[in-house]
């Protein structure tokens, strides 16, 4: 039974981190129909950041057990790369599919190299502060706390984002110009500010996921690369564009992990791409998505 | 002219060996390699207007094969390994592309970056089948049955391999030549301009952009079977998605829109990337920007450049 609630736990936390990431590419595929590669770079971007900014919080006298905020607001600081990466990523927006990936691309490129010159190629921890939070016990299961918080944050981050997206007058703008381009444009909305809006706040997505996941997981180099796989495996199961997409496929994902691990770890990747063709097979727009032709 | 510039480009890469030190010589055949794989993928990309983000995939099956049957099945004749390689990746590039080509643009890329993926992590965790994360070593294949037995790798690779892989990029590349000319080139371009209207005009696209597909595969195994014997080694990084984009970054910095932009390409970014390496740690960081410079400011790629410039030369 305790290793049932294990595997359960330690596919939810995945899935919450991976929820985040998804949901800023999925938003930014939304509105701007743009497919960002470098959602891995922002996200390792958080990781090392909230690791420098953790070391040096402790270093000027704070207490350690505000690692949790600090990490928190590490990931939310890093929404000022969000503007710039816009305005570059403007230029192509009328321009092919090819193009905008390709950007992107060069994106991942230029990160992979910006992250080595200010971290170094050595991969980063912050050490045994996830013990500083205690454990959370029912029974014979137990779960680090900051693993449960984790999740209650993303859980929380997921709610707000759909309020925020349903609710909110910016939010029904954003969801307009997301139908609509011209259409909004010619209601007089801002559709630039829209765009830098909306990017940014996927940035930030990245970035939180990043810094919060660093305390159970090294910052290294490869993570960047390796995450837009999952990424993708999470949006392609869940549907191209849907926030509930990326919710139960960053579930789908996380458990497949966690299981895989578990039993048979050759097979992680390897059984997360076969639902990834599974799901195609059957629902070829992913469970959530709209059909594409 | 351009019968006379293709020669031209030919005999200079002939006497190329005479001139430059081997180690240049050994740069050269990645860019062989790649301009033969790339003249397939741009059938699909540049002629067909799919965009794939897996290619690597079928270069790293290309190489793989030649390990398996160099080290593993004692096969010699690098005629045979070509062909076995290039079925082989047709036979994955039939399932695969029959679930990628239902779907188009941005779907198409990330479709194929998943089974470019799947197949990476296959390469990765079988480590008895495949080596795990360090491969398989690839040898020395024979050349229409000579052996070379008293040349040592260096004098092979930059002697014979050199040539043969001279004569098998002309030689393709005629080949692909006369498919973009042809009628199903023809139709292809008519599915890349509009889908629907070439439909309701008899061009059968699924079917179409499935032999396209194929067909990339196919030179891209061949390109991938060149890289292996070249290193002597197949490893997983060449199924990688990275690898992907950089089959595309060559194929847009030489210019996908010209039949010879993908072969420009493949030789200014092997050349470029090793002139970077050698001078800086931080040659990803210099890739990216100028792959940002190519995108946003010269989409035609260096093609597009060569054409402007001789259009003002003629001008003037």
């Amino acid at each position: 039974m305790s290793a049932f609630f294990d595997i359960l736990l330690g596919g939810v936390f995945h899935a919450a981190v991976l929820f985040l990431v998804a949901a800023g590419l999925q938003l930014i595929f939304g509105v701007q129909k743009i497919v960002n590669l470098a959602c891995g770079s922002f996200y390792a971007l958080g990781a090392y950041f909230g690791v420098s900014a953790v070391a040096f919080a402790v270093s000027v006298g704070a207490p350690a057990y505000l690692f949790l905020p600090i990490l928190l607001v590490a990931g939310l600081a890093l929404g000022v790369i969000g503007p710039p990466i816009e305005a570059l990523l403007r230029t192509v927006y009328r321009r092919d599919e090819a193009f905008q990936l390709l950007l992107t691309f060069a994106l991942v490129l230029m990160f992979q190299d910006i992250l080595r010159f200010f971290f170094g190629a050595n991969p980063q921890q912050l050490g045994d502060m996830v013990m500083l939070y205690g454990t959370l016990s029912a029974g014979t299961v137990l779960v680090p706390t900051y693993n449960a918080l984790v999740i209650v944050a993303s859980i929380a981050i997921a709610f707000g984002l759909g309020a925020f997206l349903k609710r909110t007058r910016f939010g029904r703008i954003l969801r307009a110009t997301a139908e609509n381009r011209e259409m909004s444009q010619a209601v007089g909305v801002n559709v630039g500010r829209v765009y830098a809006t909306v990017f940014t706040l996927g940035t930030v997505l990245g970035t939180v996921g990043g810094a919060l996941v660093v305390p159970t997981a090294a910052a290294s180099l490869d993570m960047p690369v390796e995450l837009v796989v999952e990424a993708f495996a999470v949006v392609v199961i869940g549907g191209l564009g849907s926030m509930r997409g990326a919710l139960i496929g960053a579930l789908i994902v996380g458990m497949m992990r966690a299981l895989a691990i578990r039993y048979y770890a050759e097979l992680e990747m390897l059984a997360i791409y076969v639902v990834v063709i599974a799901v195609l097979i059957a629902r070829p727009a992913g469970l959530f998505g709209r059909p594409v032709e | 002219m351009r019968i006379a510039a293709v020669i031209a480009a030919l005999a200079a890469l002939a006497v190329l060996p005479q001139l430059i030190s081997p180690y240049y010589v050994t740069l050269v055949l990645p860019a062989f390699a790649y301009g033969i794989a790339l003249l397939g993928f741009n059938l699909l990309f540049g002629y067909t207007g799919l965009l794939s983000f897996g290619h690597a995939l079928f270069v790293a099956v290309g190489a793989y094969s030649a390990a398996v049957l160099t080290a593993k099945l004692g096969v010699k004749s690098l005629e045979a390994i070509m062909l076995v390689s290039a079925l082989a990746a047709v036979l994955v590039a039939i399932p695969v592309g029959l679930l990628s080509v239902r779907y188009v643009r941005i779907f198409f890329g990330i479709l194929t970056l998943a089974f470019g993926m799947l197949f990476h992590s296959f390469l990765f965790k079988f480590y008895n089948l495949t080596g795990g994360d360090t491969g398989l070593r690839v040898l020395r294949p024979s050349l229409f049955g000579f052996a070379f037995p008293n040349l040592d790798k260096t004098s092979f690779l930059v002697g014979p391999f050199y040539y043969y892989c001279l004569g098998l990029l002309a030689v393709m590349g005629l080949v692909m030549w006369r498919v973009v000319g042809s009628p199903f080139g023809l139709q292809l371009t008519a599915i890349r301009e509009n889908r629907r209207k070439a439909e309701y005009l008899g061009v059968r696209a699924r079917l179409f952009c499935m032999i396209a597909f194929a067909i990339s595969a196919f030179y891209c195994a061949i390109g991938g079977v060149i890289l292996a014997v070249n290193t002597g080694q197949a490893d997983p990084d060449l199924a990688y998605w990275t690898h992907s984009g950089e089959l595309v970054f060559m194929t847009v910095l030489g210019g996908f829109a010209h039949f010879f932009g993908p072969l420009v390409g493949a030789f200014a970014y092997v050349f470029l990337k090793s002139q970077l390496m050698s001078v800086t740690e931080y040659w990803r960081f210099v890739m990216g920007a100028i792959l940002v410079v190519i995108v946003v400011v010269l989409p035609r790629g260096l093609i597009g450049i060569a054409h402007d410039a001789w259009a003002k030369v003629k001008r003037s």
